[in-house]
């Protein structure tokens, strides 16, 4: 090696004080130590570089790590007994280092089982050889719910059943790898890997740069090559299916979508047409020959599938039956997780390549077999006893049945029943002690299970496997506490080469704070409807807000809560009775939450600082409902949330992409804005408004100082109308935001067939023109409110065209 | 036999839906040597933007239709002429439970009619210990192979359980209907399967039509005022699959006449639907199962 460097061998003064507690249980395999004791030659320059790190350095590295992970908004979602609820990304700091030679092993042996798979799903699906020559019994397919009879004899379009798939693999005493679960249907988990890299890749930033670590970009670049290839039109977006942001994993979906530039759609923005599967998009429905998949296939069409399902498109599979949309991966081909299979696929490898798999999976054996069982019932100490159709991993199971010590406890006389009667229900499986990798725990390294998720794409020129980025780490020394569910970690996975690696470019991760939109022209409906209440519910807040802070800024100069003033605002403007300062505040916290809801539905289409900016304000909201406020206090704290939410006002319309998206969110904002000031002005225009509430119409439309710059004298009737209906010039006037409005519903598409306008772009034409037409004297009460119907009939239409 | 068969589903829905996908399963099966199916008209108002059919795992045949203009009722309307033919009466060749699991392992085939696939719980059919419990009590003291167990059975569930068709609805689970002991022919199929399965015996679910009027001098047979269902069970490699309607105490003649197969209901609903922007409303069906005088 020419790197200077390297040291000859491992420095015992230097790496003392990080190793003196690193001691690996004797009979388990270690990453960092060889069988023999020694530190791997793949980990010896990572272990010296993180010796010379004094606390505080690594302490500000591992802030680094974190601060990018919540920078960049990666949050997984948590199932607990009551509430899902967001949690920050488990990121263990220290990386998996695996050296080349190991990992090409690894990766051979992966894309050989990976073919050997998608020969048996296709013969499940097709031929039925394997069942016919006594491979497999029949009944663990036909009582198997993961093998779906409606997908039997359907060969999928894109040629291939298995597109994207992962395994998890584990390090056995032996130093073996053995393949611990197939995921087959929709694996999880690239996306983050690709966060664990950057995240990690910032905590060591000048080691990364200068240690042959493989990157992980040219694996996306390839599979989406794949993909790409599979379209029929190239102007056709390919589509991302999410379950929906209570997935677990959404914000890995939204990710990707970003970062691969796909549609991240639901299973309700797609519906079977003509024969075709085809988005609803504000363009209409545009057609999508590539679809993938990220949601069970199970419950992908509630017609032929699962009919409980909220989640899928009606008729799904019937296109796909038809050939006329290729499924990433095949529907059905989750049947290749069941855990049984394991039992079989060594000799069906046998019986189809003539050789046993380089990589074997851990043993198992399916209990319907009187001599397999017999050998589960002798073996029952070293066994996991668990059920044959189950497809989570091993040491993945919620409720404990994989977990031997489980079954164990019911007495010898209960697993010995229970293989008799129910044998066919269950496979035992070897238990398999996963070798430990260091993770950074009070001050040093310390030796935890392990296990790799390696992700596998389908490409142009064959298989390509991710080059790492993905291990799970248990949180103690124990590895039925590997999964994330249960307090496990995450940590990327340096392949590290003997020489330099390809870097490639092309694909750079989504920027925070710039909203990639690098599909505007298929906004799907559903995703333009959240941004346009998205604008709307943060306009309505702030407009609440408003209204709050005069109210309270009122009480607190001395003004009685029953005059006629301050009742004229609760009325009127918060449409509420009570004049407590926390009840009130529910009239903006309400729609704020609204609106987080609403972005939390399109995170692949606002910019992550956006949603933290909202965040923000809603946390601050929050402190002021919890801590019962001072009258004097509420309109300066009021002030703080305005300024606050100026600051996601002005990511909008500083920061986002001029896109379709973005157009529906400000129009949404102008619809809100122009329809409240319509209102708030004809009720001051009325005979009963009371007195100063010309002057309060200058506080809510923020105009005080734009109307004393034009008219340099108290407000009148006319002049507020001037300023606040009729001045273009006046971001808070009603004609601004029509204008603004028109500038964007011009831009719609379909808003123009021939010569004729849509109904849309005739109705903002006529308030367009009948405000235009109107002067301060002519605007009368009556007139506000006719507009303010129109305004309300445009947002109608605008629902009704583009949103459903 | 020769019958005209009329089925009419109506469905409004609560509101004006922007849109429907329907997929239904309602016409009859051709079955060689049994049924043939002389004519069939299946049609919908108001006319589907998009309609097809297909055959599905099981063989039957099913047609799908798209709405994607507003409506706010559909009409399904079937019409069938459909010759029936009595089955041979057989001797009783089925064999013992432990026999009939060797000729079960024996095959080694997916096919739509392979006892495989109707072993295992399904959607709609459940593994419960209760009827497993009432299978082996049944069973007990049943003498012959599992022919005259499938038969005992229906004959017991047939006994315990009181027909009403107000009792339940196609969504009440077929255990509440087992514990109140009452129900209609989908709950008594599925009771019965249930109860088939626990004992190792493979069990499908039928569905299709029943004669509107009996002949001359026989009682009226409850279920024949809408879809019937019924089930069928495997007696072994030689006897193959054995129809038997629990709801009625009968074995298959000529007064009913097969539509569709498979697990359970879930698999075969005449009508399964999604709608768009409306929530379901009422619907209501009108079977009509009249022999056909033959011309002099």
């Amino acid at each position: 090696m020419s790197d200077p460097m390297a040291a000859p061998a491992d420095d015992p003064i230097e790496t003392q004080a990080l190793l003196s507690g690193y001691a690996p249980q004797p009979g388990v395999a270690d990453e960092l130590y060889d069988s023999a004791g020694k530190i791997r030659p793949v980990w010896r320059d990572f272990v010296r570089h993180l010796s010379r790190l004094d606390e505080t350095g690594i302490a500000n590295r591992f802030n680094r790590g974190e601060q990018y992970l919540r920078d960049a908004g990666v949050f997984y979602r948590k199932y607990g007994a009551e509430a899902a609820s967001e949690r920050d990304w488990p990121l263990s700091h220290i990386p998996v280092l695996l050296s080349q030679d190991e990992w090409t092993r690894i990766a051979s042996g992966l894309i050989e089982r990976a073919d050997l798979l998608e020969r048996v799903v296709a013969d499940l699906y097709g031929e039925n050889r394997l069942l016919a020559e006594g491979h497999l019994p029949a009944e663990l397919i036909a009582q198997n719910p993961a093998w779906l009879r409606p997908l039997v004899g359907v060969n999928p379009a894109s040629g291939h059943f298995l597109n994207f798939i992962a395994f998890e693999v584990g390090r056995a005493p032996s130093g073996q790898w053995w393949v611990l679960g197939d995921r087959t249907d929709a694996p999880s988990g690239a996306g983050f890997a690709l966060e664990n890299r950057i995240a990690t890749s910032r905590i060591f930033p000048n080691f990364y740069a200068q240690a042959n670590v493989h990157r992980l970009a040219g694996f996306f670049q390839a599979f989406r090559e794949g993909l790409v290839g599979h379209r029929r039109d190239r102007d056709e977006p390919i589509a991302l299916l999410t379950p929906g942001q209570m997935n677990d994993v959404y914000f890995e979906h939204a990710y990707l979508a970003r970062y691969l530039g796909m549609l991240l759609v639901e299973g309700e923005d797609l519906t079977v047409d003509q024969g075709r599967l085809k988005v609803r998009s504000v363009d209409g429905l545009r057609p999508i020959s590539v679809l993938w998949r990220r949601l069970d296939a199970e419950f992908c069409d509630p017609l032929e599938l699962n009919e409980g399902s909220t989640l899928g498109t009606p008729g799904l599979v019937d296109v796909v039956r038809r050939g006329q949309v290729a499924s990433v991966n095949a529907l059905g081909a989750g049947v290749l997780e069941t855990r049984a299979m394991l039992a079989f696929l060594p000799k069906i490898s046998r019986a189809l390549t003539g050789r046993p798999l380089t990589l074997p999976n851990i043993a198992t054996w399916w209990c319907g077999q009187s001599a397999e069982r017999a050998h589960v019932l002798a073996n029952r100490d070293r066994m996991m006893i668990s059920s044959a159709y189950a497809t989570r991993l091993p040491y993945d199971d919620p409720g404990g049945t994989s977990i031997p010590e489980d079954l164990r406890s019911e007495g010898g006389d209960r697993v010995a029943e229970l293989l008799q009667t129910k044998g066919r229900d269950l496979v035992g499986q070897e238990i398999v002690t996963l070798s430990t990798t260091p993770v950074w725990e009070e001050g040093r390294l310390a030796p935890r299970p392990m296990s790799l998720r390696v992700f596998l794409a389908r490409t142009p020129t064959g298989w390509r496997v991710m080059p790492g980025g993905y291990a799970r780490v248990a949180a103690q020394n124990n590895a039925s506490a590997i999964a994330m569910q249960a307090g496990g970690a995450v940590s990327d996975v340096w392949i590290v080469s003997d020489g330099p690696v390809p870097k490639p470019t092309m694909i750079s991760a989504p920027t925070p704070g710039v909203s990639g939109d690098g599909h505007a022209a298929s906004l799907p409906s559903r995703a333009a409807d959240n941004l346009y209440w998205l604008g709307r519910y943060v306009e309505r807040a702030e407009g609440a807000m408003r209204a709050y802070r005069a109210f309270f800024g009122l009480l607190s100069a001395g003004v009685v809560a029953e005059a006629e003033l301050p009742t004229f605002i609760l009325s009127n403007l918060l449409r509420e009775g009570s004049s407590n300062p926390t009840t009130l505040a529910r009239q903006f916290q309400d729609p704020l939450e609204a609106a987080l809801a609403c972005g939390a539905r399109i995170r692949d289409r606002i910019s992550v600082d956006g949603l933290l900016a909202l965040k923000d304000v809603a946390k601050a909201v929050q402190k002021l409902v919890e801590a019962p406020i001072a009258i004097e206090e509420a309109a300066p704290a009021t002030g703080i949330l305005l300024r606050k939410l100026t600051g996601f006002s002005g990511l909008v319309h500083e920061n986002m992409y001029r896109s379709t998206g973005w157009r529906f969110m400000s129009a949404g904002m102008s619809i809100e804005r122009a329809s409240a000031m319509c209102t708030t002005l004809a009720r001051i225009g009325d005979p009963d408004a009371p007195e100063g509430a010309l002057d309060l119409a200058l506080e809510l439309g923020d105009s005080v100082m734009a109307h004393r710059g034009r008219f340099m004298k108290p407000a009148t009737p006319e002049s507020l109308t001037q300023i606040l209906a009729l001045d273009s010039l006046n971001p808070r006037s009603v004609l601004y935001h029509l204008e603004r409005l028109k500038h964007h519903i011009d831009a719609l598409p379909r808003t123009r067939q021939d010569d004729t306008l849509s109904p849309v772009a005739r109705c903002m034409l006529q308030a367009h023109t009948d405000l235009a037409v109107q002067s301060a004297d002519s605007l009368d009460p009556a007139k506000l409110r006719a507009l303010r119907a129109q305004i309300w009939t445009l947002s109608d239409l605008l629902s009704e065209t583009y949103m459903r | 036999m020769l019958y005209d068969i009329r089925l009419e589903l109506s469905h409004s829905y609560a509101g004006r839906a922007s849109g429907a996908r329907h997929l239904t399963r309602v016409v009859p099966a051709t079955l060689p040597g049994r049924q043939v199916v002389r004519t069939s008209l299946l049609s919908c108002a108001p006319l589907a933007d998009t309609r097809h059919g297909f055959r599905d795992f099981f063989g039957n045949e099913a047609t799908v239709f798209y709405h994607d203009r507003p409506h706010d009722e559909m009409i399904v309307t079937m019409q069938a002429r459909v010759q029936c033919d009595a089955p041979e009466a057989q001797l009783d060749m089925s064999p013992d439970r432990a026999r009939l699991a060797q000729e079960i392992a024996q095959v080694s085939s997916l096919g739509s009619d392979a006892p495989h696939h109707f072993l295992g719980p399904s959607p709609r059919v459940p593994v419960r210990s209760e009827l497993a419990q009432f299978a082996r009590e049944v069973v007990a003291h049943t003498r012959g192979g599992v022919l005259p167990q499938m038969q005992a059975l229906g004959r017991a569930l047939h006994k315990e359980m009181k027909f009403d068709a107000s009792a339940t609805t196609v969504e009440t689970p077929m255990i509440e209907a087992f514990e109140k002991r009452h129900g209609v022919c989908q709950d008594f199929s599925h009771i019965q399967i249930a109860a088939l399965r626990s004992l190792g015996i493979p069990a499908r679910y039928v569905s299709g039509f029943l004669r509107t009027l009996p002949p001359p001098g026989k009682p009226r047979l409850e279920g024949a005022d809408a879809m019937h269902a019924w089930i069928s069970a495997w007696c072994g490699a030689d006897m193959g699959w054995i129809e038997y309607d629990p709801t009625n105490d009968l074995s298959i003649e000529t007064d009913h006449v097969v539509v569709a197969y498979g697990r359970d209901y879930s698999d075969v609903s005449p009508i399964k639907g999604v709608l768009r922007t409306a929530a379901k409303g009422t619907s209501a069906q009108g079977v009509d199962m009249i022999p056909v005088e033959r011309a002099a």
